[in-house]
């Protein structure tokens, strides 16, 4: 609480960042130890969380006051209008102050008290279960063995204690492995396709530079395309651009050079790096904040930010990596450079493709979990949760969501979760509130005692369930579908619900999703009645005749008639 | 003039069909008088059954002795035929090329249609003048029926019965009709109920260079006027070009003269310009293999989204005027038939909320395209396949459907009708077995008496059969007036109609 020096400000104003009439909220400003918060004369509330606010600015003084933008990391955008310059000057300090944090601790996640006691608490941690997943996927297998190598960290940092390997890879191998790959993330399972017996696996760029080789990698390679007994290649996808990685090559990095690993299939696929794909939403940011926005304007915007070219290149990897699997019965290897930026948005949305399971609302929380959390994106870098490089800030996780939002609209019954279901995750990575995505890794995240000092988002999704089923959905036909959208670059488009999510002008009036979730809770409430209603005149057919009987009969059967008529 | 004479090939067997969405066929081609028909040998069901006024382009290509025709259909629709035998392609080339190019209306399939359904209800007949007079007649007191336009003589493009002021006699109507272009004196568009206020459109006054005045003209708009109230001129032409016009005999009301209005100039671009646009959009859609930058330069370059823009802010700005100042409005551009046709019926969608049922926008295509002189025939000559470069083609009715789609997406539970009645209407507008789109104005419409001699569409689309396809589910009646958003970010491209091949 010592950043905070104004509590209270009276008589503020909230300007509409789109009116051409600059129409205007007055309300009042309160600033606490966790929130920003404005109440306007309506008694309607603006709650903004400080690790919301990715940057605060104070505008020249108008004649009417003082004016404080605020841009939020889910895309809010607020304009305050302060009478007094002073009480401006002074939540603008305590902003700058509460949003940066510098220690973990202090983090909201570490306050945030939701009224569980610790088996609850506990409970909630070990809802989502990676063994478990991996059983599900069917390893341990005669193919796929789990490897201790990694227990102890001690081969690699940024990697999960339990890592699944090729059976035939020796722990010598593993470790020479690793010591030729960058960050010693070598060569792991991601997912494991059971009917094709074909695996995706992930690592980072080899040290290869120039020339050089590293037998145990691979053997490691080679180990990976003969557990796969259906296919005698594997591919081996280098998800970056083939300029970049070839000026790797000079700082003693690269990629695989295909004459030294028997069988591989070496592809580029062209997806650009974290300092483009930041300043990519900058830009797309810029534009769309524009007020009185032309036509022209936007889609000049949208095509110079370069946003949704980069989404494309990120899909299009994803369904180059799903045909590998699904149409050749083909192993992947997928890198980038690191193999925690990049190569986890190509691995996730490939499975996705490839398993309805990851379209479901539990799925997609495992799939998360997997292949973002366990295996080190850097969700606290990345997001920018405490003060620190702000090149290492990058929309990454953002534009997973973005393309699984894609596939959603392209295939509106495949999934089981809705767009509040992707939005309520993108608020999440920034709020700071659980302890998933707190951290850089695992180890870290051990370190911080994450599982017994904060809360795991998912029970409190799963609770909220309701909210973010997809009415469309229909499970039966999605049993074993392989997903195969359509990347005409005319189906990309803005996703405005999560660029202008409190923007409520720019949105449609009317939801049909709302509609269509309350017909079908009517249909399930008359559904109700009618067994209830059966069940009595049931009941009631076993008694001796009665005047009480006979009125429910007519009851029940004018009630079940209802329904097919409508 | 016989069809024979122009069919020198009236069937061809092995004639293979490509579409998009359908695996190829190999069947038999017949040419009829007014269709291409291609039924597969197997089962002898047709395959393809395309009038050829629905043919926008053909290309033809040879490789040895195959030939390709590629047909290009006013619904945007891209069909190749591959077959076999140099003749016999010219043959079928040149016969769709001349049958999908008839002069003569009279000729058209409308004449020839005999319908297989039992009507029900005419439609010829659905939405008469007086019906619709009859609707307002209880709450507007101080306007009426005139029928100084009985014999089209006061303005071609009018109907013979048009609603306007009371105090208004035949014989000032007259006289103002000398004053607007194409004699489109100001005329009832729309009465907002909620509070009498009403829209009037028109042609452009015609001023000339000299400031040419006409007491009649600023006597009957006036007559519209409450007590100390203003009301508002919307141009859809900038000023500019609204100066420009004067030169030619046209221009706008003076201040001077109309001290009682206040005119606001729009920009809503008009015939080749959309036309053009229309070509750029049709074009990139079907392009599939242009990269994300090429594919968003081009449909910026097309300007289609910025027309639909223009158009709905304009609306809303007339609806807005109506609704919320509590003003009159006089809407009219050049001709009147055009913008000024869009504008009025989109601030109908907006306010109405009867123009939002099935029934209610058939009554509101009836009064405010079709009968208030849209010129369908030439608008809906050629679409986005042509390269005429005719002043008069122009999409104009479907940028109005795209408008009432981009209404419907963000209303999806105030409209009664689905996207597909939309897609419907665009379609027989470009090319039909009925009559109802026809002609250029309801004096031409009477001249070749298309109510004697074809169909309306409205006798087939109001059956309960036909109906139920057209209507949306989730319609919940609401009452209030609906304002859209018009940020680009609102706005999207409605594929399933421009982008006909790649859905």
């Amino acid at each position: 609480m010592e950043h905070i020096r104004t509590t209270k400000v009276e008589q503020v104003k909230l300007l509409d960042r789109f009116s051409t009439s600059n129409k205007s909220l007055t309300g009042t400003l309160y600033l606490t130890a966790t929130h920003l918060l404005f109440i306007d004369a309506h008694q309607k509330e603006t709650w903004i969380l400080h690790h919301h606010i990715a940057s605060v600015e104070k505008l020249a003084l108008t004649t009417s006051g003082c004016p404080l933008v605020i841009q939020c990391k889910n895309f809010r955008t607020v304009h305050f209008i302060v009478p007094r310059e002073r009480d401006c000057h002074d939540i603008y300090n305590s902003l700058l102050q509460l949003s940066k944090q510098a220690k973990y601790e202090d983090l909201y996640a570490f306050s945030y008290n939701p009224k569980q006691n610790d088996a609850e608490r506990l409970r909630g941690w070990e809802l989502i279960d990676l063994a478990e997943e991996y059983k599900r996927m069917g390893v341990p297998n005669s193919n796929w063995q789990l490897s201790d190598a990694n227990r102890e960290y001690k081969i690699c940092e940024t990697y999960p204690r339990e890592l699944y390997v090729p059976r035939i890879a020796s722990k010598p191998i593993i470790v020479g492995s690793s010591k030729f790959r960058s960050k010693g993330r070598f060569p792991v399972l991601s997912y494991y396709h059971q009917s094709k017996e074909a695996a995706i696996c992930r690592c980072s760029q080899p040290l290869s530079g120039f020339s050089a080789r590293c037998l145990e990698d691979e053997h490691l390679l080679q180990a990976i395309s003969k557990a796969n007994p259906a296919n005698r290649y594997m591919y081996v996808m280098d998800t970056r651009p083939r300029l970049n990685a070839m000026a790797n090559r000079a700082a003693g990095k690269g990629y695989e050079n295909e004459d030294n690993y028997s069988n591989i299939r070496f592809q580029f696929v062209g997806i650009e790096n974290i300092h483009v794909m930041r300043s990519s939403l900058q830009k797309l940011l810029e534009v769309n904040g524009t007020k009185g926005l032309s036509v022209n304007d936007f889609y000049s915007g949208l095509e110079s930010s370069g946003w949704l070219r980069h989404i494309k290149a990120v899909m299009d990897a994803a369904i180059f990596l799903a045909k590998a699997i699904a149409a050749e019965s083909a192993s992947v290897l997928v890198h980038c450079s690191d193999g925690w930026d990049r190569t986890s948005q190509v691995c996730s949305l490939g499975s996705l493709l490839l398993d309805p399971y990851y379209r479901t609302i539990r799925g997609f929380m495992v799939l998360i979990e997997k292949d973002w959390i366990s295996f080190g994106h850097k969700f606290s870098e990345r997001c920018g949760h405490l003060d620190g490089d702000p090149k290492e800030v990058s929309p990454v996780f953002t534009q997973f969501l973005e393309c699984v939002w894609h596939l959603t609209e392209q295939f509106p019954q495949a999934f089981e979760f809705n767009e509040a279901f992707l939005l309520q995750i993108h608020e999440h990575i920034h709020s700071c509130q659980f302890g998933n995505f707190i951290g850089n890794c695992q180890k870290e995240r051990e370190e911080l005692k994450l599982k017994e000092k904060t809360y795991s988002l998912w029970p409190f999704l799963l609770d909220d369930q309701k909210k973010y089923l997809n009415p469309l959905y229909s499970s039966q036909s999605q049993k074993s579908a392989v997903l195969e959208p359509n990347t005409v670059s005319f189906n990309f488009k803005f996703w405005r619900n999560m660029y202008h999510q409190f923007d409520r002008t720019l949105h449609p009036r009317q939801s049909v999703f709302n509609i269509i979730m309350n017909m079908n809770e009517q249909n399930k409430q008359l559904e109700k009645d009618i067994k209830d209603l059966e069940s009595i005149t049931a009941v009631s057919g076993d008694r001796p005749g009665g005047q009480a009987e006979s009125t429910l009969t007519t009851l029940g059967q004018s009630d079940a008639t209802r329904p097919t008529s409508c | 003039m016989e069809f024979a004479e122009l069919i020198k090939t009236p069937r061809v067997d092995n004639v293979v069909l490509h579409r998009p969405f359908y695996p190829a066929v190999e069947g038999t081609l017949c040419l009829t008088g007014h269709h291409l028909i291609l039924s597969s040998r197997q089962d002898n069901t047709e395959e393809l059954w395309l009038l050829h006024s629905n043919i926008d382009a053909i290309d033809k290509r040879f490789v040895g002795p195959l030939g390709t025709i590629i047909i290009k259909c006013k619904d945007f629709r891209i069909i190749q035929l591959d077959i076999p035998g140099m003749e016999e392609c010219l043959n079928i080339a040149s016969s769709i090329e001349a049958l999908s190019t008839l002069d003569s209306i009279t000729l058209m399939y409308p004449f020839f249609y005999r319908p297989m359904f039992e009507v029900i209800e005419d439609g010829w007949h659905s939405f008469l003048p007086e019906q619709e007079f009859e609707l307002y007649s209880s709450t507007i007191s101080e306007w009426r029926l005139s029928y100084v336009n009985k014999e089209f003589s006061v303005c071609p493009s009018y109907p013979p019965a048009v609603i306007v002021p009371k105090a208004i006699d035949d014989d000032a109507l007259r006289k103002v009709a000398t004053f607007r272009h194409g004699g489109r004196f100001p005329v009832l568009s729309y009465y907002h109920k909620k509070n009498g206020m009403v829209i009037m459109r028109s042609g452009q006054p015609l001023t000339g260079t000299n400031g040419r005045r006409c007491k009649e003209d600023e006597k009957l708009i006036n007559a519209t006027l409450r007590a100390g109230k203003r009301g508002y001129i919307i141009d859809t032409r900038p000023l500019n070009i609204a100066q420009q016009a004067r030169a030619k005999g046209g221009g706008f009301e003076q201040e001077a003269h109309y001290p009682q209005w206040r005119r606001i100039h729009k920009s809503i671009d008009r015939y080749h310009i959309l036309q053009e646009s229309l070509i750029k959009l049709v074009e990139s859609c079907n392009d599939q293999t242009q990269n994300m930058d090429r594919w968003l330069s081009k449909l910026e370059a097309s300007n289609w989204l910025t027309h639909i823009k223009e158009i709905l802010t304009t609306a809303c700005l007339a609806a807005q005027c109506l609704d919320r100042e509590g003003a009159s409005i006089l809407i009219h551009g050049t001709e009147g038939t055009d913008s000024t046709l869009q504008v009025t019926s989109l601030a109908q969608i907006i306010l109405e909320p009867r123009s939002r049922t099935i029934r209610g926008f058939e009554a509101l295509i009836e009064r405010e395209w079709l009968q208030a002189g849209h010129p369908f025939q030439q608008r809906c000559a050629q679409s986005a396949y042509c390269n005429s470069k005719q002043k008069w083609e122009s999409p104009v009715f479907l940028l109005f459907l795209d408008c009432v789609w981009q209404i419907l997406r963000q209303f999806p539970c105030s409209f009664e009708f689905n996207e597909n009645f939309l897609i419907m209407l665009f379609e027989h507008a470009y090319a039909s077995q009925f009559g109802t789109f026809l002609g250029n104005n309801e004096s031409e419409r009477c001249k070749l008496k298309l109510q004697q001699k074809t169909m309306s569409l409205w006798s087939w689309v109001n059956r309960p059969s036909e109906l139920s396809k057209f209507t949306n589910p989730l319609f919940e009646a609401n009452n209030l007036v609906i304002w859209p958003s018009v940020a680009p970010q609102s706005l999207q491209l409605w594929e399933d109609s421009e982008a006909y091949l790649l859905k």
